[in-house]
């Protein structure tokens, strides 16, 4: 790599090595003197914006405020000009295969429910069942290996899985090998819009992809929640002669409920948010666009930045639900401590 | 090996610093505290400061190292969509240009380019110069004044000696007589390639027009082989393969003027002319893309790249198939064997109607400087001469829209004779969706997925590019 550019400015350099940390410090060091100033009474009251002030600041210029121009542009024409909803009618205009309707189609039904669900219950039957084997730590970092793997790449790798020959051709993907080896045609997986042009299939071929790559983040999180039940407590339930499902059914499914929910509504916020997959091995082609690649697409092949941010709120008024429903699902759980 | 030389230099070295650094804080903080030993808190202390002296050090020995290797006479930064093969090749038409002026060009290879170049300008951190394969991305970027006008960074009375009219014209795309592109290479689109061999065991002949290929294409596939090998998956491009049939059909059968007002948006995707064209395009492939190797699902889901492979088998699992000129270096990367002229060879598409004889679709790769620096007016400079342009043709896939690069230079006779059609075609158009607007080019690559894999669906397909039509040319 060529760090010169490194170089090519030293002043700057060294504001940013040094000056930064400095002025973080004079900013705590300074308000801690002027807090003390004050009477002890008000102390509390002021203190903890002081320390909470650089998050609110940034939260505010990095946020919220391209939030708040993002919604405002969405009313806009490209050129600028106030054209009220037309931007979120030309989105939901032509129901049901027009506008942004097979992205909010992929989003809201395939993605979000088979990902989830996907993801969810390969990491608890992983998580579970790994419990109790000897080899535990092996399997499971090898299922948490696919985490490591940069999305593109993983999109790359399981696109030569889906590779597709005619049939009669020698297979060179993993998926029409097996296929063909039970003497079913190949099948174009990413392609295949079956049934009928609804495109459940490709679409969960994509999910398929994605779920591989997440499956190992899951478990660890479910598994460390599983560890955290008490041995007594299930020790207890086989002494009254709790069988072994009933032991999950009863005792570990609902102490490891928060944790699920919590993993649940993340998994929720990844399928809305789902790209880099799409990006790579479909381009939104053949019925598999998404609300994000379809953002990305107005954004950086139309340049029709008014598009590109009716796409983003809809994208954020269909997060919200989620948002509003993980925090209050956090604060129950809190609540419960 | 020199690399673990440098990194266990590398250790070394910052163990010596480390080393150094401990013993002067030790000192200073026994001095500046009055201890008289280097107790278990200070001992602490040094740990701490050895994990940030680390990281330090080595950022600043990196800092080192990476500033002496740049040179004196400047850097010029490129972005251009080659990789592999093409990207070697443009590696060696720079060669010369480093060695004779010490400029050092950072060459970048992306495949998105649309995205990367947009949000780079839009960052204000734009490369020098950015090469493309469509003109209309390059354009879209003048109309926003993000580019550098060129009339003064290039000789324009060598160029215009050098360059046919019709090349620069495409490069003031403002039409304000203001130069923003200059085109270096060019390839001949709707091409269509053979394997000889497989003709003469078959004793098909070279169709001279259009009923002979369609009548050669029915022979073939009554043979019990399908006659056709088409591919179109290009990742954020896909369906342009299909593009080119489309275009070529079009120029070829209504002519150039319903061509050009096609391009320009005027023209209707629903009219008469357009929607037979698709038809056309359609018959090629056959009811149900039966006149393909591995029909509709193998032509979505192969790379165009590929699309010879089936052709080179043996037996031949098809005949015949439409690229641009580059398509060679597809062929011999994948199969080295491979000889032009006796292994491939192509014919111009027929033509479709008499009246618009020696109608032929081109395309180029164009240039364009984003910031103004000596070093990027030099290579551009550079890049519109004969010398460096021949580089490349010597080394086959491309050829040179300067017309000083003496036809002798090219590999084989088969490239010589594409670079023959592009001086003697009588009817030459630029590639028409490479000069749509972005919207309209990537809805039509869209709708020629969709086409090939429902053809029952066409009406409603052109519905949808009329649609797209109506708005993408305001925007």
């Amino acid at each position: 790599m060529d760090f010169s550019v490194l170089l090519s400015d030293i002043p700057t350099l060294l504001a940013v090595i040094i000056g930064v940390p400095l002025v973080l410090v004079a900013y705590i060091v300074g308000g801690e003197f002027l807090i003390r100033r004050l009477p002890d009474k008000n102390r509390p009251q002021v203190r903890p914006w002081l320390w909470v002030g650089p998050a609110l600041v940034l939260v505010t210029g990095f946020l919220l405020l391209p939030a708040i121009a993002t919604v405002i542009q969405s009313f806009e024409s490209n050129a600028g000009a106030f054209v009220g909803l037309q931007n979120y009618g030309n989105q939901l205009a032509d129901f049901p295969s027009g506008g942004a309707w097979t992205a909010i189609r992929n989003n809201i039904i395939i993605w979000l429910i088979f990902y989830t669900l996907f993801v969810l219950a390969f990491g608890l039957v992983l998580a579970v069942l790994f419990d109790r084997v000897r080899y535990e730590t092996v399997v499971k970092s090898l299922i948490f290996m696919p985490m490591a793997i940069s999305s593109v790449a993983l999109g790359v790798i399981w696109k030569f899985m889906y590779s597709y020959q005619p049939p009669g051709e020698p297979q060179t993907g993993t998926m029409n090998a097996v296929v063909t080896f039970f003497h079913h045609d190949p099948v174009a997986w990413l392609q295949d819009q079956w049934p009928n042009g609804w495109g459940v299939l490709n679409n969960l071929a994509l999910v398929g992809a994605a779920t591989w790559g997440i499956t190992g983040f899951a478990m660890v999180i479910l598994s460390a929640a599983l560890k955290g039940i008490p041995g007594e407590l299930l020790e207890a339930a086989r002494v009254d002669g709790a069988g072994e499902l009933t032991v999950f059914r009863r005792v570990i499914f609902p102490l490891m409920m928060p944790t699920i929910v919590v993993v649940g509504t993340t998994l929720v916020i990844f399928a809305l948010k789902a790209f880099d997959v799409v990006y790579v091995m479909t381009n939104g082609n053949y019925g598999t666009d998404v609300l994000a690649f379809r953002m990305y697409n107005y954004l950086y092949l139309s340049h029709n930045y008014a598009a590109a941010s009716a796409v983003a709120v809809i994208l954020l008024v269909a997060v919200v639900p989620v948002l509003i429903f993980n925090l209050r699902q956090f604060r129950a759980v809190e609540a419960r401590r | 090996m020199g690399l673990s030389f440098a990194v266990s230099r590398f250790a070394k070295r910052s163990e010596d610093y480390q080393n150094e650094i401990q013993i002067t804080v030790g000192y200073v903080y026994r001095k500046a505290s009055g201890f008289p030993s280097v107790g278990v808190y200070n001992m602490r202390r040094l740990m701490q400061v050895r994990a940030l002296v680390l990281p330090i050090a080595g950022v600043l020995a990196l800092v080192g190292c990476g500033g002496g290797a740049s040179s004196s006479a400047g850097t010029v930064h490129v972005i251009a969509v080659w990789s592999g093969q093409e990207q070697a090749s443009f590696m060696a038409v720079l060669k010369p240009f480093e060695d004779q002026t010490g400029i050092k060009v950072d060459y970048e290879s992306t495949r998105d380019e649309d995205a990367i170049l947009t949000s780079r300008v839009a960052a204000g951190n734009p490369p020098d110069l950015a090469a493309a394969p469509s003109p209309q991305l390059l354009s879209q970027f003048a109309k926003q004044g993000k580019v550098i006008s060129l009339n003064d960074a290039v000789d324009m009375s060598a160029l215009q000696s050098s360059t046919a009219q019709s090349w620069i014209k495409l490069g003031e795309p403002l039409s304000d007589g203001k130069l923003y592109q200059i085109f270096a290479w060019a390839a001949v689109k709707g091409l269509i390639w053979y394997d000889p061999k497989n003709f003469q065991a078959k004793g098909y002949n070279v169709p001279k027009s259009w009923d002979d290929l369609t009548n050669l294409s029915s022979q073939i596939k009554g043979s019990g082989t399908t006659p056709w090998c088409v591919t179109v998956e290009s990742g954020s491009a896909s369906g342009w393969p299909a593009s080119d049939w489309l275009k070529e059909i079009v120029l070829s059968q209504a002519g150039p003027d319903v061509y050009d007002k096609w391009v320009a948006g005027t023209q209707k995707w629903t009219s008469p002319e357009i929607k037979q064209a698709w038809q056309t395009f359609g018959q090629i492939l056959g009811p149900n893309d039966s006149n393909t190797y591995g029909g509709k699902q193998y032509i979505l889901a192969t790379n165009f790249g590929d699309v010879g492979t089936p052709m080179f088998q043996n037996p031949p699992k098809c005949y015949m198939l439409n690229q641009a000129s580059f398509i060679t270096t597809f062929f011999t990367s994948a199969n080295p064997s491979l000889q032009a002229g006796t292994d491939f060879n192509f014919f111009p598409l027929p033509d479709i109607s008499s009246q618009y004889t020696g109608a032929h679709v081109v395309a180029g790769d164009s240039f364009s400087m984003f910031k103004d620096t000596p070093q990027a007016r030099k290579l551009i400079q550079y890049l519109t001469t004969a010398q460096a342009q021949d580089i490349w043709v010597k080394r086959g896939g491309k050829l040179a829209v300067n017309k000083q690069v003496s036809l002798d230079d090219y590999p084989d006779t088969l490239s010589k004779e594409s670079a023959q059609i592009i001086v003697n075609t009588q009817i030459a158009k630029y590639d028409a969706t490479d000069n749509m607007p972005a919207d309209m080019r990537t809805a039509a690559w869209k709708g020629l997925l969709d086409f090939i894999s429902d053809q029952s669906k066409l009406d409603s397909i052109l519905a949808n590019l009329d649609k797209v039509q109506a708005t993408a040319y305001h925007s």
